[in-house]
């Protein structure tokens, strides 16, 4: 997935008519295109933003409160821009037990967010996950595509700080 | 067409329903009630709720009562010890998501989740209350919103988006994070949402209610220095009644006139009389356009501020279509801050005039531009819609049922039958009739011919060919938004073939029936309160001496001494307004 967020202002009209264009035309006569459209969308920037979606509203002639509906019913839709690292913690049954709960709320203490937020500066985005199959290695978790296993809490401002510097990749 | 029957029994009891029926209805056409929360009679099941469950004889599962239809030869169980005990647990879930706020809540007494805990006998909270926190919406002035009071029937988004066709409320997320919401983290006054105020008439709970300004009206009334005085809409009359145990209908005009002075109004008027004034120069406009081709056809009545608002947002190529004429209500406020204060000697500065109004939307229109404003101060200062009244009159030991009738006041009170009955859909446009054929003919309609009855009753869309002396008027009239959409594409195809236009006059109200089924009218109405209401402005039409407008004398007064004729330049100032396109959200 390319997270590239739109390099334009949001309220260029124009711009987003022509960004949000391709992505419709491909599907376009299709049943059940929305959900195509609105992957095609976020596979482009990474998150459905706001303006695309009230674009699409108009062009497919859908209430802008049902595409909504739709973003908001699958959890794999993001409204926001993610973040530029991505940490997703496994809370699944082996790593619950092993901790999971506690490296989750430790990771928001120190990155001031809830699961499913991203930082202020956009450096992070914290996410909990069901099972990578890495039960072997419980308590997981997954930073950007890197998998690190038995983690402590002792370990979580290291790898915080290795993978903002580029170290961790 | 002959319709297929289906033969079954309900707890014994042989019932015989058109096909397609659902074992909700099928029992209640045999006096069973099974209750239910989430379907309501205005709308489509959601099976939502889980309350409605039966049993089947020869089948282990309990169907929903609502979503199921009634099959040849089934057997039904409806009430047994163990559907209760089920039925109750199902509250009790319903009960651990819901605050404990009875007390302070714009439902209390009349909250339909309420009722069923009090049936139920539920005296504890048996599972641990889990109940969000999330902030009310007061944005737009009109309705409330408390998410936290929400039990996820769906009756508001399902009257939103399918019979209002607005939008403005959905369901976001999934599971125990279903919430009902605008899209996006939005405020109503952002998104689409007209005012039209059915999101509350249906909800079961106080999760939507309409902004009480009781208070407020309550304080301008010990005001010394406030001369205050009321309007009451058409509809209000014959829906009132039944927030104090009268049947739907009953039509206390001259009660509540009466109830108006003992509350310490100094002076009483009937918006029956503007909605006459409103005619005068609608019909006149109507004339203008169709007869002397001055200005677009067809001409769109504009007297619903929830309509007027969804045009402006989802329609606005209709804008020039739009009469200029203002709402009654508006045009009873800028009278009585003009006319009236003049005749009167009273200084409009402490004329504060409040409307009741069977309307959420009003509350809206109040400031709605800056010609809501022409006597030179705000119009009407307050609406309070039927059922704030109702509760102002409960609070004030004023025993209404009780009271003689009385009259209203004149100058602004005299009403014919074509004002009473603009609370009814396709009111207007028989009202605007009656005086646009004495407009071109010079004669009045007389004996039957007066009343246009192609254009009563509840059917979603109702069109008619109008003869006025051997012209043809071809006229549309629509309620409940999502019929307009249809009506207003056939003039634009028309449009866009270059084609006549194949309605002269298009008649639109927001909310199903009319006013009589506005948002701000009693609780509990469905298509049968709907027409008893209509039946009483009916009857009210037919009693009345006159029965145009232009036959009504304060109206022919208020001209000769006042306005001069319709759409004189004074009249123009105080009594027309005009529309703009608007944007659908605003974030």
């Amino acid at each position: 997935m390319k997270t590239a967020p739109l390099t334009f202002p949001i309220d260029d009209v124009e711009r987003v008519e022509v960004e949000v264009e391709p992505h419709v035309e491909k599907w376009q006569d299709q049943e059940g295109n929305l959900i195509m459209i609105l992957h095609s969308i976020q596979n482009e920037h990474g998150y459905v933003p706001r303006e695309i979606s009230m674009e699409l509203s108009a062009l497919l002639e859908i209430p802008l409160a049902r595409i909504y509906e739709v973003i908001t019913f699958y959890h794999y839709f993001k409204l926001v821009p993610p973040g530029k690292h991505n940490v997703a913690v496994c809370n699944g049954t082996a790593c619950y037990l092993k901790g999971a709960p506690q490296l989750i709320a430790d990771l928001e203490r120190k990155l001031s967010i809830k699961e499913g937020e991203t930082t202020e500066d956009r450096e992070f985005h914290l996410e909990t996950v069901r099972c990578i199959g890495c039960c072997g290695m419980a308590p997981a978790m997954v930073v950007d595509e890197k998998t690190h296993g038995r983690i402590k809490i002792s370990d979580l401002q290291g790898i915080l700080d290795e993978t903002k510097k580029g170290g961790v990749k | 067409m002959i319709q297929r029957i289906v033969n079954a029994t309900i707890n014994g009891i042989p019932v015989s329903v058109p096909y397609g029926t659902s074992i909700l209805d099928a029992a209640r056409a045999v006096q069973v009630k099974i209750p239910v929360l989430c379907k309501h009679p205005d709308l489509g099941a959601t099976a939502a709720c889980g309350l409605c469950i039966v049993r089947i004889a020869g089948s282990q599962k309990m169907p929903r009562a609502c979503a199921t239809p009634l099959e040849n030869g089934m057997e039904i169980f409806t009430h047994d010890g163990e559907l209760t005990e089920i039925r109750r647990s199902v509250i009790e879930l319903i009960l651990s998501n819901h605050p404990s706020e009875c007390l302070s809540c714009g439902r209390n007494t009349n909250c339909e989740l309420q009722t069923l805990a009090a049936e139920f006998g539920i005296r504890q909270d048996s599972i641990e209350r889990y109940v969000r926190d999330l902030p009310q919406d007061a944005s737009n002035g009109s309705i409330i919103i408390d998410f936290n009071k929400c039990i996820k029937c769906g009756r508001c988004v399902q009257v939103c988006q399918e019979v209002q066709d607005v939008w403005a409320l959905s369901f976001l997320e999934r599971g125990i994070n279903t919430r009902m919401a605008p899209a996006g983290d939005i405020l109503l006054s952002e998104s689409p949402c007209i005012k039209c105020g059915q999101c509350a008439a249906h909800c079961p709970t106080g999760a939507i209610v309409e902004n009480d300004e009781t208070a407020a009206v309550w304080a301008a009334l010990r005001d010394p220095e406030k001369h205050c005085t009321v309007q009451i809409a058409p509809s209000v009359r014959v829906a009132l009644g039944e927030e104090f145990g009268y049947p739907p209908g009953t039509n206390l005009t001259k009660k509540i006139y009466a109830v108006m002075r003992r509350l310490g109004f100094k002076a009483v008027f009937d918006t029956n009389f503007s909605a006459d004034l409103t005619i005068m120069e609608e019909a006149n406009e109507f004339v203008e356009r169709f007869a002397k081709g001055k200005g677009e056809l067809p001409l769109i009545t504009s007297c619903c501020p929830a309509w007027t608002d969804y045009m402006e947002k989802f329609h606005h190529d209709f804008v020039d279509n739009f009469s200029t004429a203002k709402s009654p209500q508006q045009m009873m406020g800028v009278m009585a801050k003009t006319y009236y204060s003049e005749k009167m000697g009273i200084d409009p500065a402490k004329h504060y005039q409040v409307s009741i109004m069977p309307c959420t939307a009003k509350k809206y229109e109040l400031e709605r531009d800056e010609e809501m404003f022409a006597s030179g101060y705000q119009d009407v200062d307050i609406t309070l819609t039927t059922r704030e009244l109702a509760r102002m009159i409960k609070q004030s030991g004023i025993a209404f049922e009780e009271l003689a009738d009385e009259e209203a006041d004149s100058i602004l009170g005299t009403y014919s039958g074509a004002g009473t009955i603009f609370g009814a859909t396709g009111g207007v446009m028989e009202a605007a009739i009656r005086t646009a054929y004495y407009f071109v003919t010079n004669e009045s309609l007389e004996g039957d011919a007066i009343n246009v009855t192609p254009v009563r009753g509840l059917e979603g869309v109702k069109i008619a060919d109008v003869d006025i002396k051997g012209t043809q008027v071809k006229v549309a009239v629509a309620h409940g938004m999502a019929n307009v959409g249809k009506v207003l594409g056939e003039v634009r195809d028309a449009r866009k073939a270059g084609k006549e236009t194949p309605y002269h006059f298009i008649e639109v109200m927001a909310c199903p029936g009319g006013c009589i089924g506005g948002g701000g009218q009693p609780y509990h109405t469905d298509i049968h309160t709907r027409m008893q209401r209509a039946a009483g402005l009916y009857n009210d039409d037919e009693k009345c001496a006159a029965r145009c407008s232009h036959e009504n004398p304060e109206i022919k007064q208020v001209y000769k001494e006042y306005l001069g004729h319709p759409n004189s330049e004074k009249a123009h100032k105080l009594l027309h307004t005009h529309y703009k396109a608007k944007k659908v959200y605003l974030k």
